[in-house]
């Protein structure tokens, strides 16, 4: 019975844990607490034993597929091994009994941990300011979309209303600018999938804020034209923003700020291997140039003589997590680039050689809308006839997660497969097998799938137009 | 050949020549401008070594003692099936639930999480989590002006945790400040252009509020009403959605999550149906399979960012999965009745400490106002209290700057351990 609700399971007056026996007096609450305060009714909470709720949720999860059950090649979401190491590391007491407000000085490794990955990612991406306090990919956008704004603003620049987005961005960066205040404009691309940059020339004026650009793009394809870009932007006096989503395909290889990128957001969820959880938590760094380093968030750390403290940068934006930011997956990245150092190189390496030898082995089969060198990640087409969205099912069949599909929305039926560099050839030949098994599959039976899955396809529109979201 | 990736000489030599190109470095031919130098990162480590070196640099922590710090975070139990449960690599590893035929085990197990906000807020309809506290209450900010038509301007109390005050300035809410009146908010003089009256109950001081008193204060205005609640409280505190709140959020770190310097937690979000298309974050909806199977799928996603772009309610992407995964195997292990007891064993604990701090000539900030876990105390001079407290193996309250601090105890404190803090700070005074 997979589908039973937890609450189902339990039965009144069952308890799954017990707590230590009160060595003070009870208080009862009517004596403490106002009568109009006091909840009248109990909530309609499972009631169950700890074996139930272990059966419970170890049987949930066996209806999930992750990496660790996988191949997993969802594009522009790196989805690579998890290394045990990191989890490790996040379970030592001495970091997760640690409270957010207690003094920097009983806080010494903490803060030694921020300020190394604080350095560790100026380094590689070249850009000397850090912030780690954004919670997720999208608010290291915005983060770094309302520095740019309050830059502007600290000028005295009215005029700066518009952020540009390239046609393949992802979705969080023209809903990251409405958030904060911008009016946001596509800027089209040219034959290869890039930045169109004489559309982008015509314009950037002077009411231009910033360009969120994604290197390598959503396509995969390396914007070969960054630096020309950067300069169009500058001369306008606007800024350059890079999304790293993709910076899987530039460790070591190329650093944003020799392309002259002003500011940019990592996924250490995505980079650096920190575990993805089903959608988060994640942690969405920021790296930037002088220029816009006094808007940083409040606080970043500082080292001063042997002792490390929280800083309020001068013109700072203010705080954009309740407390220092994911914490946890700060100490997971540090200890994956520990395990790393310089042949973070070989990983960017590995994942490009990865998504390279998929387009080579799907190419003529699938089509390629970009048929040239791809980084990380390559966005193919089904064959004439058939849909993105059935094979996609049908690859579930044969035990694969499929890439993501319908994204970029600048392909037609696209297919965007990032492989990561953790996967072996022996992976990606299976996977390219049934690839090129399910092109030649009917339609009719490709419109069944998945049937080995543990449900068939759903009906969405039922659970939109007759909404329960709850027991 | 770094860690984690399995490629040999051959594999790579193979793998280029179906490629069609020589070496690897030819895989970047396009890229300009190139990086040719060598990272200047520290060595590699083995597994072994990097664990040591966490392992040393916690030791440089303050870590295992007693803790009197609340604020926002609290020093709570988490029973070991949480984290059993959350390390399950099926749970663990898996990313947004986009391919529900696969995904199941994330989707059901959201589902139940919505469902316990629900029944704990006494409000409709829940959402799947965002990133923490204070982004869940800057989110129902940018709610409420949605749903008001109105700019985003909230009247909050000065009783609201100043860091989510703080995030909300960052995100350009405006906000007018509603006084306290011997710990409770004075809500007599909202403006009538808010969008939104926000209350914390327990408030930042530990004290309990009225929402019934904001919720027509705001109704008054034709703004809604935000109550920002401790959901371990709910369980013996009136649910926020029976005493007209509109909108309940807050920090769900107490529900089974280590305080781990700050995060990862999770923030929850509850409203009332009506306002759910103004709802921000995943939303996991029942349906069922072709066959007729009941199942699980992200649901009214053309509220969100990557269907609606520009337009959507938020640039929020990612929820906080796991985070919230730990809190719904907490509360399932708990059950009604014992996180009744984790309140109940927390506030008496607290009135014990109080009592005792009375007892000692400290004198409480708010006397007469009712609390659970938290309360404020006078002294003066909190930094030696602290400091005392620190030598004999406590972690003392927050300091709030004005000569008082702020002292959370929460089931873990034992009796002597509350002997020992009043003792310490009674003789630092």
């Amino acid at each position: 019975m997979p589908f039973d609700l937890i609450r189902d399971k339990g039965r009144e007056g069952r308890r799954g844990y017990t707590l230590p026996k009160p060595d003070v007096e009870m208080k009862e609450l009517e004596s403490v607490l106002p009568k109009a305060a006091l909840r009248g009714e109990k909530p309609r909470l499972a009631e169950v034993d700890e074996p139930t709720v272990i059966r419970h949720y170890t049987n949930l999860s066996r209806e999930n597929e992750g990496i660790d059950t996988t191949f997993y090649p969802l594009g522009s979401c790196t989805m690579k091994h998890n290394p045990r190491a990191n989890e490790a590391a996040a379970a030592v007491p001495g970091f997760a009994g640690l409270h957010p407000l207690q003094p920097e000085s009983q806080a010494q490794g903490a803060l030694r941990i921020m300020h190394e990955l604080q350095g560790f990612l100026a380094e590689v991406s070249g850009l000397p300011h850090v912030s780690l306090q954004p919670l997720a990919g999208a608010q290291g956008e915005l983060t770094s979309i309302l520095m740019v704004k309050k830059f502007f603003e600290d000028a005295g620049d009215e005029e700066r209303t518009t952020v540009l987005v390239p046609s393949t961005a992802h979705g969080t960066n023209p809903a990251t600018a409405s958030m904060a205040g911008f009016k946001s404009k596509e800027v089209g691309l040219d034959e290869h999938g890039c930045v169109d940059v004489d559309e982008l020339r015509e314009m950037v004026d002077e009411t231009t804020a910033a360009l969120m650009i994604t290197n390598p793009n959503t396509c995969g394809v390396y914007e070969r034209n960054i630096k020309e870009i950067a300069e169009v932007l500058h001369e306008a006096g606007a800024f350059l923003y890079m999304d790293g989503a993709n910076m899987n395909a530039n460790m070591g290889r190329m650093r944003p700020a020799e392309a002259n990128v002003d500011i940019m957001h990592f996924n250490l969820h995505k980079t650096f291997s920190t575990p993805h959880g089903g959608g988060g938590p994640g942690c969405g760094a920021i790296a930037c140039s002088e220029d816009l380093a006094p808007f940083l968030p409040d606080p970043i750390v500082e080292k001063e003589g042997e002792a490390y403290h929280f800083v309020r940068p001068e013109k700072s934006i203010g705080r954009v997590a309740g407390f220092h930011g994911n914490f946890g997956q700060m100490l997971r990245a540090w200890n994956y680039i520990r395990m790393h150092g310089p042949d973070l190189r070989d990983v960017t390496d590995m994942a490009v050689l990865n998504a390279n030898y998929v387009r080579a082995q799907l190419g003529g089969t699938y089509r390629i809308p970009y048929d040239e060198l791809c980084k990380h990640e390559v966005v193919v087409q089904p064959p004439q006839g058939k849909k993105a969205l059935d094979i996609a099912k049908g690859l579930i069949d044969y035990g694969y997660h499929p890439p993501t599909i319908y994204f970029p929305l600048v392909v037609k039926e696209a297919m965007l497969i990032e492989p990561t560099e953790t996967e072996s050839k022996e992976t990606l030949d299976d996977f390219i097998g049934t690839m090129l098994e399910l092109a030649e599959t009917s339609q009719e039976d490709l419109e069944e799938a998945p049937t080995h899955a543990p449900t068939r396809r759903l009906d969405e529109t039922r659970a939109a137009r007759q909404l329960k979201a709850r027991w | 050949m770094a860690r984690f990736t399995p490629h040999t000489e051959a594999d790579v030599k193979e793998m280029l020549e179906a490629i069609g190109v020589d070496t690897l470095d030819d895989l970047f031919a396009d890229v300009s401008p190139k990086y040719e130098g060598e990272l200047d990162l520290p060595e590699v480590l083995s597994e072994y070594e990097a664990l040591r070196e966490v392992d040393a640099l916690a030791k440089e922590n303050v870590a295992g003692l007693p803790i009197f710090l609340g604020a926002g975070a609290y020093d709570r139990i988490v029973p070991s099936a949480v984290g059993a449960i959350i390390s399950r690599g099926e749970y663990l590893t898996c990313y947004t639930p986009y391919q529900p035929e696969i995904s199941q085990g994330t989707l059901q197990s959201i589902f139940e999480f919505q469902s316990m906000i629900s029944e704990l807020t006494g409000l409709e309809i829940s959402n799947a989590s965002v990133y923490d506290g204070a982004n869940a209450v800057v989110e129902a900010a940018l709610m409420t002006a949605r749903l008001t038509k109105r700019d985003p301007k909230v009247a909050v109390s000065a009783g609201l945790n100043p860091r989510y005050r703080e995030v909300m300035e960052t995100y350009r809410v405006e906000l007018v400040d509603l006084p306290l009146e011997n710990g409770t908010t004075d809500f007599s003089s909202v403006p009538d252009d808010v969008s939104g009256v926000f209350v914390q109950s327990p408030n930042f001081f530990g004290v309990v509020e009225d929402i019934q008193a904001a919720s027509e204060a705001a109704h008054e205005v034709e703004a809604l009403c935000v109550s920002v609640c401790d959901p371990i409280s709910l369980s013996v505190l009136e649910a926020p959605g029976k005493l007209g709140a509109d909108v309940a959020v807050g920090e769900a770190q107490p529900l089974g999550m280590p305080l781990m310097f700050g995060g990862p937690y999770a923030g929850y979000m509850a409203t009332k149906q009506e306002f759910v298309r103004q709802l921000p974050g995943r939303i996991c909806g029942e349906t069922i399979d072709k066959d007729g199977k009941l199942a699980y799928v992200l649901t009214l996603r053309g509220r969100e960012q990557d269907i609606r772009r520009a337009r959507a309610n938020s640039n929020i992407c990612t929820n906080q999965a796991l985070t919230a995964l730990a809190a719904t195997v907490y509360a399932a292990l708990m059950g009604p009745e014992g996180l009744r007891e984790v309140a109940e064993l927390s506030t008496s604990k607290t009135h014990y400490l109080a009592e005792r701090v009375d007892e000692a000539g400290l004198k409480l900030r708010y006397p007469e106002a009712p609390f659970l876990w938290e309360f404020v105390v006078e002294l003066p001079d909190v930094d030696k209290a602290n400091e005392a407290l620190l030598d004999a193996g406590i972690v003392g309250g927050l300091d709030l700057g004005d000569g008082a601090m702020l002292v959370a105890v929460t089931e873990k404190r034992t009796r002597d351990e509350l002997d020992a803090f009043v003792e310490v700070v009674a003789n630092a005074v």
